[in-house]
């Protein structure tokens, strides 16, 4: 390649890049959109806005709205007869919306008709438990993608980390708190050990990680499911490809009483998140991996290895799934099963992108993800609202925030964008003609 | 044709690019936009190209009042651009690049390039421009490259040339080169606006100058201004323009290259055999036309080329085979040559970027733990010393303008003891202003002891900072020539001529031209 190409390549750049700006002197801010070489998406997911991710939720809820309208059946008996009188329509519109979110609401939150004033709060308690593996995994992802990595391998890591723990769970036979402790453990080296794979290729041979985390995935679903079947693994005298339960001292004790499924596992996580925080913004090891993901030529040149960020990345995102596994095995499961994970691992992947990749972002998406799905059991039960209309809604939320000018052109935010857009449009046309 | 610019005023929100400026450009004349990066000349063209659709005023052409929505309507009336970064693509031949959007057609949709070649020839024949339709785009040397950007207009029959930072990836021989063919083309009739910061070509080039400062015109002078006078118009304030530094003092040689050598993807010598050594407390400035061995050089020094050979020493000590880490606590400063690309992290605070390189060494962490208090304070002195024009130290670097950028990287690099210090391209897209300080700055750096090594494809420059000057062609050393040898001398080496050739040719050259 002679300067020369580089130089046209440059070009393409350069004139798509929004305008000089001077008027301001010396503080002029400088073309932002040729800062960075990372992948453009990579780039909007670390530092797209929270308002964004908060208007995609609201969106994606009012659409999820509509839709439970049009499918309910009264909305279609009033629909029948809308042009006498289209009052009826809306408002059996409005009360299918309604009644349903309200449902779920009461199934995630507080509910209040239960008996005491301590169950009527046991929605919420059951949101928390559900978001544990969601909160965990969806770290995992979130560190990956800092560092400028895409990890679609936490389901695969999630089982791993469930595989790990569980066998010391159940074949070892420890004292209580001890026991745990190398249950959680294993967990996490289980998850690392994923996560190591596709680090290690990437550094030393420059597979791409998406293909080998979603390969990684197949070989753990059916490694689990292949174990289930030898005696070390299946549970004796059960045909069901099913472990025996876990030893009483390798489970996350029930931290509310056992009227309640929430399991120290949250606590795990609320720490994870804190930690991952820490490391993240804090620590020389989080300063490497961001500078790795932001732009991996400057830390290069600054004498940071980008091969090692990788490999050590990937291992902590494993691990951090890996911890989902336990929380799944120790905490609500209790026995490992091909299912352990449930969807758990993709749905982490949502969760990174809502929280925008930082650590509390993650946290409350979790927690959010963890509403609807606690919620949408409850919503099904007493409005007949199928419970698929909570993953439809899960996925606009994605969706829009896939697409950020979406949401901003339909909440009719940030004009100020318009001019390099233009910009981008007229140069395309230039450079061609 | 002649072109007039009334009132033209282009705002982004509340940022005012372009304040009502005038503009006329006449036919046969050479018009120059001189200003500042960021001074708001490239905006401007953008809007006469159509690229951009101006907030207030007008365009006229012949007199009447135009609208361009696009590049399409800017060339239908007559408008050429060359852009600074050329539109071509590198594996099509000349012809088909510039066929490229005004293709035409046998019957049946299939493509007639004779017409073209055709063309290509006439315009080439006429103003002596030596190219052939059929070459490969990435075969021909960035002069000729540039050429075939010009001929594309002229076969759209441009009457008005836009010539956008034309000379930035020339060699000096390829400059003069495109000045002839300027004065080839004004004869026959074409308008060329042509853009530049360089005052020294401006001077040469042109028949008006109208400096642009901030957005706004500052003034129409004509090019028997002094560069003096051009600078601090620019500017918007007195520059010294030469730097007065002391001579060298060279003390012990601590930096020695041999035999060093970076191979390439293909086999071919990116870097070929180079040896040279600096001394403490001198400038050894490498020149050369940009993509011939000086990239790979500076980075086989920081150890970013595993499979460089040969031997770098400092201090008596083997750099190659190192780490980069372990060669930058060595004590090796280094400005790479794109700051965007390889010196800053852009979504990074300005703090964060004062430390790159140094967040893990005291007082900035401890163990694992970073102390983004002392990072801070640290950002804000450093700030204050270089003075980088910004509201925050804790704003992401990459909302800087490109010298307050350069300041940065420049305040981190020798803000720690130096062995050696290594800046490649120290002041490209810097501001007139800030050039003199960040020169300066380096030779402070030099009269402190350290061996400096700088590396710039603008001459000015090099004669600027140079103690000694090494010229790189095609990876290979061309020669280690004093600190003043002439541009011409220079320009020959650039061109791949040893330094005893082109010494004896030079001599030559500037008894027979005297107008240099």
């Amino acid at each position: 390649m002679s300067a020369a190409n580089r130089g046209t390549e440059a070009g393409a750049e350069e004139t798509a890049a929004p305008p000089p700006a001077p008027g301001t002197g010396d503080t002029t801010p400088a073309p932002q959109d040729s800062e960075d070489r990372g992948p453009g998406i990579l780039k909007s997911i670390v530092t797209g806005s929270s308002l964004v991710a908060i208007l995609a939720v609201v969106l994606s809820i009012v659409l999820g709205g509509i839709l439970i309208a049009l499918t309910d059946e009264d909305v279609a008996a009033a629909a029948s007869y809308f042009f006498t009188r289209p009052t009826d329509t809306f408002l059996a519109a409005w009360e299918a919306a309604s009644s349903a979110y309200v449902a779920l609401f009461q199934g995630a939150v507080f509910n209040p008709r239960a008996d005491s004033l301590a169950l009527m709060f046991r929605p919420l308690t059951e949101t928390f438990t559900v978001a544990t593996p969601l909160i965990l995994a969806g770290l995992g992802v979130a560190v990956a993608f800092r560092a400028g990595l895409f990890n679609i391998g936490a389901q695969g890591q999630i089982i791993l980390g469930a595989m790990f723990a569980g066998w010391i769970g159940f074949s070892w036979h420890l004292p209580f708190g001890l026991h745990l402790v190398f249950v959680v453990l294993a967990g996490f080296v289980g998850g690392a050990l994923w996560g190591f794979i596709p680090g290690i290729l990437k550094a030393r041979t420059g597979a791409h990680e998406v293909i080998v985390t979603i390969m990684l995935n197949y070989i753990a679903i059916y490694l689990v499911g292949y174990l289930l079947t030898t005696p070390s693994f299946q549970n004796p005298g059960s045909a069901n490809p099913i472990s025996p339960r876990l030893d009483e001292t390798a489970l996350f004790p029930q931290i509310l009483g056992p009227q309640f499924r929430l399991h120290l596992g949250f606590l795990v996580a609320i720490a994870a998140t804190y930690g991952v925080w820490w490391l993240l913004n804090r620590s020389t090891v989080g300063f490497e991996l961001r500078a790795v993901g932001a732009n991996p030529s400057a830390a290069r040149t600054a004498g940071i290895s980008v091969t090692k960020g990788y490999v050590v990345v990937m291992m902590l995102a494993g691990g951090l799934a890996g911890l989902a596994g336990v929380a799944q095995v120790a905490g609500t499961e209790q026995v490992l099963t091909s299912g352990i994970a449930a969807s758990f691992g993709f749905d982490a992947i949502t969760v990174a992108l809502l929280g925008r990749s930082h650590p509390w972002g993650v946290f409350f998406a979790g927690v959010l993800f963890g509403a609807f799905r606690a919620g949408g059991v409850q919503m099904q039960t007493l409005t007949g609202t199928p419970i698929d209309i909570v993953l439809v809604v899960q996925s606009l939320i994605v969706l829009f925030i896939a697409a950020p000018p979406l949401v901003k052109a339909i909440f009719r935010i940030d004009r100020k964008e318009k001019p390099s857009r233009k910009n981008q449009k007229a140069t395309t046309s230039g450079g061609a003609a | 044709m002649k072109l007039e610019l009334q009132g033209i005023t282009k705002r982004f929100g509340s940022l005012v690019a372009n304040d009502n400026i005038d503009l006329v450009v006449n036919p046969g004349q050479v018009h120059c936009l001189l200003g500042e990066n960021g001074a708001g000349k490239s905006t401007l063209m953008n809007v006469l190209y159509g690229l951009y659709e101006p907030s207030d005023g007008h365009i006229l052409v012949d007199g009447k009042p135009v609208t361009f929505r696009g590049p399409g309507d800017a060339m239908a009336a007559g408008i050429g651009m060359v852009h600074q970064h050329f539109m071509l693509i590198p594996v099509f031949t000349v012809a088909e690049n510039v066929a490229l959007g005004d293709e035409h057609t046998k019957a049946g949709g299939i493509l007639d390039l004779d017409k073209t070649r055709a063309r290509i020839r006439e315009i080439s024949d006429r103003y002596g421009f030596d190219v052939d339709p059929d070459a490969l785009v990435e075969d021909l040397p960035v002069g000729v490259q540039q050429r075939v950007e010009i001929i594309k207009a002229l076969v759209r029959k441009a009457e008005v040339l836009i010539l956008d930072e034309p000379t930035a990836v020339l060699t000096p021989q390829e400059t003069d080169e495109l000045i002839q063919i300027i004065e080839e083309l004004k004869a026959g009739g074409t308008a060329i606006v042509f853009i530049s910061h360089k005052l020294r070509e401006v001077k040469a080039v042109s028949d008006v100058i109208t400096v642009i400062r901030r957005g706004a015109v500052v003034g129409t002078v004509e090019p028997t201004a002094s560069t003096g006078e051009l600078a601090s118009m620019m500017v918007g304030r007195q520059v010294s323009l030469s730097l007065n530094k002391a001579p060298a003092t060279p003390g012990d040689t601590t930096f020695t290259v041999r035999d060093l050598t970076v191979p390439g993807p293909g086999g071919q010598k990116l870097l070929d055999n180079v040896s040279f050594e600096i001394s403490k407390g001198e400038i050894l400035a490498v020149a050369g036309v940009q993509g011939n061995g000086q990239t790979e050089l500076t980075e086989a020094i920081l150890g970013l080329h595993p499979h460089a050979s040969g031997s770098v020493r400092l201090n008596g000590k083997e750099l190659l085979g190192m780490k980069v880490k372990d060669i930058i606590r060595e004590g090796v400063g280094f400005v790479p040559e794109d700051r965007k690309v390889d010196g800053l992290v852009g979504s990074f605070s300005i703090a964060e970027n004062m430390i790159l390189n140094w967040y893990n060494e005291p007082p900035f962490a401890k163990g694992m733990a970073m102390k983004p208090s002392v990072v801070l304070k640290n950002a804000r002195e450093k700030v204050a010393e270089f003075d980088v024009r910004t509201q925050s130290a804790e704003a992401p670097v990459s909302t800087l303008s490109g010298g307050n950028q350069q300041k940065v990287v420049l305040a981190r690099e020798l803000s720690r003891p130096l062995n050696l210090f290594i800046a490649s391209q120290p002041t490209r897209g810097v501001d007139v202003g800030s050039i003199e300080f960040l020169h300066k700055r380096i030779v402070t750096e030099r009269d402190g002891g350290t061996p400096v090594m700088i590396v710039s494809t603008e001459l000015d420059e090099i004669s600027e900072l140079a103690d000694r000057i090494a010229v790189l062609h095609g990876g290979e050393l061309m020669g280690v020539v004093p600190g003043d040898t002439s541009r011409d001398v220079l320009g020959l080496m650039m061109a791949g001529m040893t330094a005893e050739e082109a010494l004896g040719q030079g001599q030559h050259r500037d008894t027979g031209e005297t107008d240099r």
